[in-house]
């Protein structure tokens, strides 16, 4: 600490290029967070799954439906507890950029299998009574401004009705919030049976099926009985685990940490150049300094420990300052777009992360311009002063 | 003068310069008394900044001892060599060295930082060293607000405020003008005759030299007595 002041005078040596880079770190950082948060909400299905769920697609595409009749014989499954189901419908409501997850279900069942997702009892008979009747999350409610008792309308993107409309109207009749710290309420539910015999075509098909297996149930056993089951038909099935399925659901847009990886990669590379270059134009304007440090009984470790903090203490306040304004932005996003992207999340992990990755790159772009100060011969750097 | 402070012995100093090896001293003896101030004289290139850096450890001898105070500083390493630097010697150079990002008195503080002195304890040594040079009123100005003869005062400052027996200085009036040589070349004599400091320095002026207690000639790689000054 006490060497703290020479080092933070070093820093601030040539203000216009240490800010420069600050800058320079503090967009890839500002990046790395809002990347983080974006990978962390297609990443979010996987940390609320339960381990005792299953979920039935459509084996060569989650696109494809499932036949209804299958509904039965899954349930007669050995060690399924119970089950239900649900479709896309993928409709908007007002305007096509209000898109959020809208689901033909049956309210029973789909209530009892998440038991998370928490619904007043009154409520949920209203909605069973109502035919056009629909729940909603409460993030979809907040963010649109919508009560219960009120009717809304869809806009079909896919589904569109027999007599040829593509608006369905809905009564919400309740608003139900996720008791999970990470599940999300940013969707909503109605009947499978309105939704059944008011489309155009797709009659008898379901999106997919959710089960639960039995207390000490092997998952993976029931999971591969049950494709067994509906091998060699016309809709082979894809039995996996809810995390499994949200993995695999978040990789329909595409390997996001992938693409998060390879991103921030070419941006931290050229983020160590472009330090790197700083760290080593510093030491190099400053080699007589540097000797007189020597002189003074300044030990090659005392000298190569402090171009080092210089390095690190700079990326330190770029990356801190990237980091913090990041968060602030993915507050404002998480709050913009948290119907059609839940989970939007700086998670502790990504900030330790951060800290871990700003760490490194401060001890990498400094680390040759500190061993060239290390090795300083005295005499010679003196002579050339 | 009393003890020997500093003892060279069979010194020599021997430069690679591309394919030729230059020797810049040769098999050199000299005994400098605990207290002395020694003027060493000669041309270019004659190997008095060499026997500077001998003396002030920043160098190591081809061949031969060097011993200051109960340091043989030919047999110790480069760590043990930066410690005994930090404590036993104050170096003074013609271009005086400071760090410009810094203000005065924490210039005076850098070799202070490698003691176990606490803030406080730093910030008053080094305001007494600044006393002691005459400069305590500029301690808070950064050297390019100071003045050649006010930036080697600070370099003065720094060389003595650990406490050192030993000051080195390497041509330290060779950028003043006269009238301003003469008040650094007084307040070296103070140090050394009201502090007991000793010192070595190296000089081209033959009027610096005459502050000093005695002068040597280098040349060649060799020393020779001029005569005795003060």
């Amino acid at each position: 600490m006490k060497y703290f002041g020479l080092i933070w005078r070093n820093v601030w040596r040539k203000k216009i290029r240490t800010s420069l880079t600050i800058l320079s770190i503090f967009v890839a950082f500002l990046l790395f967070a809002l990347l983080a948060a974006i990978s962390y909400a297609f990443k979010g299905g996987e940390d609320v799954a339960d381990a005792e769920r299953l979920i039935v697609i459509d084996k060569v595409s989650l696109i494809n439906t499932l036949p209804m009749s299958y509904l039965n014989r899954i349930a007669s499954t050995d060690s399924v507890q119970s089950v239900t189901h649900a479709s896309w419908f993928g409709g908007y409501y007002q305007e096509p950029r209000n898109q959020f997850g809208q689901f033909p279900t049956d309210p029973y069942s789909y209530f009892s299998m998440y038991p998370e997702l928490q619904l007043p009892q009154e409520q949920l008979d209203a909605w069973v009574k109502n035919r056009t009747g629909a729940v909603i999350g409460r993030e979809i409610a907040e963010t649109y401004g919508i009560e219960v008792g009120d009717r809304i309308p869809l806009q079909a993107t896919i589904w569109t009705k027999a007599d040829g409309g593509r608006t369905w109207e809905f009564d919400i009749e309740g608003i139900f919030s996720s008791s999970e710290p990470r599940g999300s309420s940013a969707f909503m539910l109605f009947h499978y049976d309105y939704f059944d015999e008011a489309r155009a075509f797709g009659q008898g098909s379901v999106g997919w099926y959710i089960l639960r297996v039995k207390p000490g149930a092997d998952p993976v056993q029931v999971a591969n009985a049950i494709d067994a089951q509906f091998a060699n038909s016309p809709s082979e099935t894809k039995t996996s685990t809810e995390a499994a399925f949200a993995q695999s659901f978040a990789k329909q847009f595409g390997n996001i940490a992938l693409i998060v990886t390879l991103i921030l990669g070419a941006v931290f590379f050229t983020l160590l150049l472009v330090s790197g270059n700083t760290m080593s134009q510093s030491v190099r304007e400053r080699i007589s300094e540097l000797a007189v440090l020597k002189t003074l009984g300044f030990s090659n470790g005392s000298v190569l420990g402090i171009v080092l903090s210089e390095s690190v203490l700079i990326m330190l306040m770029g990356g801190l300052l990237g980091l913090g304004f990041g968060w602030l932005v993915v507050q404002g996003v998480s709050q913009a777009m948290g119907a059609f992207l839940p989970g939007v999340f700086l998670s502790p992990g990504a900030a330790v992360t951060a800290l871990a990755i700003m760490l490194a790159a401060g001890i990498v772009a400094g680390i040759f311009p500190a061993l060239k100060a290390m090795r300083l011969s005295i005499v010679d750097a003196l002579a050339k002063a | 003068m009393s003890d020997v402070l500093a003892e060279l012995r069979g010194v020599s100093r021997t430069y690679q310069k591309g394919k030729e090896k230059v020797e810049v001293l040769h098999e050199l003896d000299l005994d400098i008394p605990d207290g002395d101030f020694l003027a060493i004289m000669g041309p270019s290139g004659s190997g008095k900044t060499t026997l500077l850096n001998l003396l002030g450890g920043l160098d190591k001898p081809t061949s031969g001892s060097v011993k200051v105070g109960d340091a043989v500083l030919s047999s110790l390493s480069n760590s043990q060599l930066s410690n005994w630097r930090s404590t036993h010697v104050g170096f003074i150079f013609q271009f005086y060295n400071l760090l410009p990002v810094l203000s005065a008195q924490k210039n005076v503080e850098l070799p202070l930082l490698l003691t176990n002195f606490s803030a406080k304890e730093r910030a008053k040594r080094a305001s007494i060293a600044l006393e002691i040079v005459g400069l305590a009123e500029r301690a808070n100005h950064r050297p390019r607000e100071l003045s050649g003869g006010q930036e080697q005062r600070v370099a003065i400052a720094r060389a003595i405020v650990s406490d050192p027996s030993l000051l080195l200085c390497d041509e330290p009036t060779g950028d003043l003008d006269r009238e301003t040589a003469d008040e650094i070349l007084n307040l070296l004599q103070t140090l050394n005759r009201e502090h007991g400091k000793t010192i070595v320095m190296v000089t081209h002026d033959a009027q610096a030299a005459g502050y000093a207690k005695r002068t040597l000639m280098c040349d060649k790689g060799k020393l020779e007595a001029r005569e005795e000054t003060a």
